[in-house]
């Protein structure tokens, strides 16, 4: 019994990492159907920005974090309008290659700038150590994690399928020509949709630092990780994306309760039969 | 008419490289190690210990002035790191070599420095095996074998009766398994679980979970350092495994200098066996940290470092009283003496360092950062991990 509920704490707690870390990537994969493999880039930044504004600032984490997030979006938009804009274009293998060049650039700046060993981001006192939940104890910053990924998902349900921008973005995506023809400014929409995916890496990036440590190759490391989450939850759906992230840790985190030896096959086992039962991942609409 | 063979070739080839290198008395060492990719920091730290050598003693080896090549090889990396050392010894024309971080590498070329008889010092490369595969071969960094079987009888002696072994599921890591496992129980220890954690682990709460279940003593832990070993420390403290009272203890592979400030508080009361600390006591640890810090104020000093450090002092000691080959290597086999980590010497056998095993305690040091304070030692430990032993 108390393994069980071990599972489903650490795996919730870990699914949600997970979510944080891949949803921006399903913003901008899902949502604007660009194969963006330099999202983990933009999560490095991130990282690597609030442990500058940390260390070389002085900043206490609270100021640094959102400093961190904004130096990311700002840096997205010029990206965008330069780099991006003709991306948009290509073909998939194409932006595979072009993003994965982005990503390649990233790496080497962060290494260049910080050098290859880890970033470390020390968390104020509030969020660090364990709490007490009576049957066992949870790390303080886990809770957290909980938390702002509850936040993110409402936030984006409610940006996505409520608001104008929302109904703006999605007729942009579907219908491009259309959308511009009544009046909606297509590369204004996508230019805010790219910033706020960059924004959503760099916060998961902070989040998720705990267990996925910043460092110059955190990029290269975590790629198969973001990729596999956006994939089994289908493109373009956020809630897919939440739902494969709680199901994928908490898989994850009952193999390594009940069969460490194993490794990590059953969470790729379980990719590859969502994948081969519905190919467009849990949620996914097709694309045609 | 019979054409050269390519080798006979390349080896004459060789022979008037190394008589013109002769000539202006300038012997050229090779360096192999990661200077980009992941490990890129072992190569900024191999560089730091040569630089610090050349500073104390100057670019002369006696008669001879000493030049360093030094070839990128990435990570793990055998194919190009054997393609890096053809160019060294056939084109740059070295006589020695150094560096090697991986122990995949450190094989792929035990052929060709047997064939060109070229001495190698391994500065950082930790399997027994690798030193059987040539005579060439001289090793200044450690075994894992020789560090974690100190650990086991500091468990022992302070009182720890059982542990659950966590170790990264790799050659390297069932090595310091093994060792621990196998000197724990012969002294009377029990290890009650033990688990090889999947290499691409990035959560390693679950894993600590299961430990805390079973009430040990102590976890025995070894990761390879950097990512993996800091979320594994992370995790330790955030799950409540001290307060249980359960020590972390470990090789210092987990908590090595360059990694070490990022364990922020979560670090302090880990304990781990090594060779190396910065924070090593002695008149020539002070030294060699204040030319190191008047060369680079920023940087930190490692095991690799001091692998870098004694690698070189064994280079120069070669190239000043020998012309290289066989000569050289008898010069320097059964030679003590005191390194910045405390006395050494160069087993004749192994062509490894017999030399002190060092337990350490992290603990906030004067300056107020976090440092691997020594509280026992171990002296002249062998590489316990050789056949021959």
């Amino acid at each position: 019994m108390s393994t069980l509920f071990s599972i489903v704490i650490d795996g919730v707690a870990y699914g949600m990492v997970l979510f944080t870390i891949s949803v921006g990537l399903s913003v901008t994969m899902g949502l604007m159907r660009i194969v963006n493999l330099a999202h983990g880039g933009f999560a490095l930044l991130g990282g690597a920005f609030t442990h500058w504004a940390m260390t070389g600032l002085g900043l206490p984490f609270l100021a640094a974090a959102p400093l961190a997030i904004a130096m990311v979006m700002l840096l997205s938009l010029p990206m965008e309008r330069l780099l991006y804009r003709p991306i948009y274009k290509m073909g998939e293998l194409q932006q595979v290659l072009a993003t994965i060049g982005i990503t390649f650039l990233i790496i080497a700046s962060v290494n260049w700038w910080l050098g290859s060993t880890l970033q470390s981001i020390q968390l104020p006192a509030f969020m660090s150590g364990a709490v007490n939940l009576g049957l066992r104890t949870l790390p303080t910053q886990r809770v957290y994690v909980i938390i702002a990924g509850l936040l993110v998902i409402c936030g984006l349900y409610i940006l996505i399928e409520r608001t104008r921008f929302g109904i703006k973005l999605r007729a942009a995506v579907d219908f491009p020509g259309t959308a511009a023809c009544l009046g909606i400014d297509t590369s204004k929409i996508f230019l805010i949709t790219f910033a706020l995916g960059a924004g959503l890496a760099a916060l998961g990036g902070i989040l998720g630092a705990e267990i996925l440590p910043i460092e110059a190759y955190y990029p290269l490391r975590y790629m198969v990780l973001f990729l596999t989450v956006v994939a089994v939850g289908g493109m373009g759906s956020i809630t897919g994306s939440f739902l494969a992230a709680l199901g994928l840790g908490i898989l994850d985190t009952a193999t390594r309760y009940l069969l460490p030896d194993f490794g990590t096959v059953f969470f790729y086992f379980a990719m590859i039969l969502v994948l081969g039962i519905r190919p467009n991942g849990l949620l996914g609409k097709s694309l045609s | 008419m019979k054409f050269p063979s390519k080798w006979a070739l390349a080896t004459a080839g060789l022979a008037m490289i190394q008589s013109v290198a002769m000539a202006d008395d300038t012997v050229k060492v090779g360096i192999i190690a990661p200077f980009s990719g992941p490990f890129a920091s072992y190569g900024q730290q191999f560089k730091d210990g040569i630089d610090v050598y050349v500073a104390e003693h100057g670019v002369m080896a006696g008669t001879h002035k000493v030049e360093f090549v030094y070839k990128d090889s990435g990570g793990p990396n055998p194919a190009g790191v054997k393609a890096a050392t053809q160019e060294l010894l056939i084109k740059d024309g070295v006589k020695y070599l150094g560096g090697i971080v991986f122990t995949p590498n450190a094989l792929a070329i035990a052929p060709l420095i047997t064939q060109t008889k070229t001495p190698t010092v391994l500065f950082n490369a930790a399997t027994s095996i690798i030193n059987t595969k040539s005579p060439y071969f001289l090793r200044t960094s450690m075994t894992l074998p020789q560090v974690s079987a100190p650990m086991a009888d500091w468990a022992i002696e302070n009182g720890i009766k059982t542990v659950v072994t966590t170790v990264t599921d790799y050659g390297p890591g069932i090595d310091a398994e093994t060792a621990f496992t196998k000197e724990f129980t012969a002294k009377g220890g029990k290890v009650i679980d033990a688990i090889r954690m999947p290499i691409q682990t990035s959560d390693f709460g679950p894993f600590l979970q299961r430990v805390k279940s079973k009430a040990p003593n102590a976890v025995f832990a070894f990761l390879p350092g950097g990512a993996p070993a800091f979320a594994f420390s992370k995790a330790y403290s955030d799950n409540g495994l001290a307060q249980a009272g359960i020590k972390a203890i470990g090789t210092g592979d987990i908590d090595d200098e360059t990694t070490l400030q990022g364990l922020g508080a979560s670090g302090i009361g880990i304990i781990t066996s090594h060779h190396y600390s910065q924070a090593h006591d002695s008149p020539e640890n002070k030294a060699f940290l204040a030319q190191l810090h008047k060369l680079r104020p920023n940087d930190v000093s490692n095991y690799a470092t001091i692998g870098a450090y004694d690698g070189t002092f064994l280079l120069y000691k070669m190239i000043s009283s020998t012309d290289g080959g066989d000569a050289a290597v008898k010069s320097v086999e059964g030679m003590s003496w005191t390194s910045p980590r405390g006395p050494v010497k160069l087993d004749p056998v192994s062509r490894s360092l017999d030399q002190n095993v060092y337990i350490r305690e992290v603990v906030k040091g004067a300056d107020g950062k976090l440092e691997n304070k020594e509280i026992a030692t171990y002296k002249d430990v062998p590489d316990l991990g050789m056949p021959a032993h």
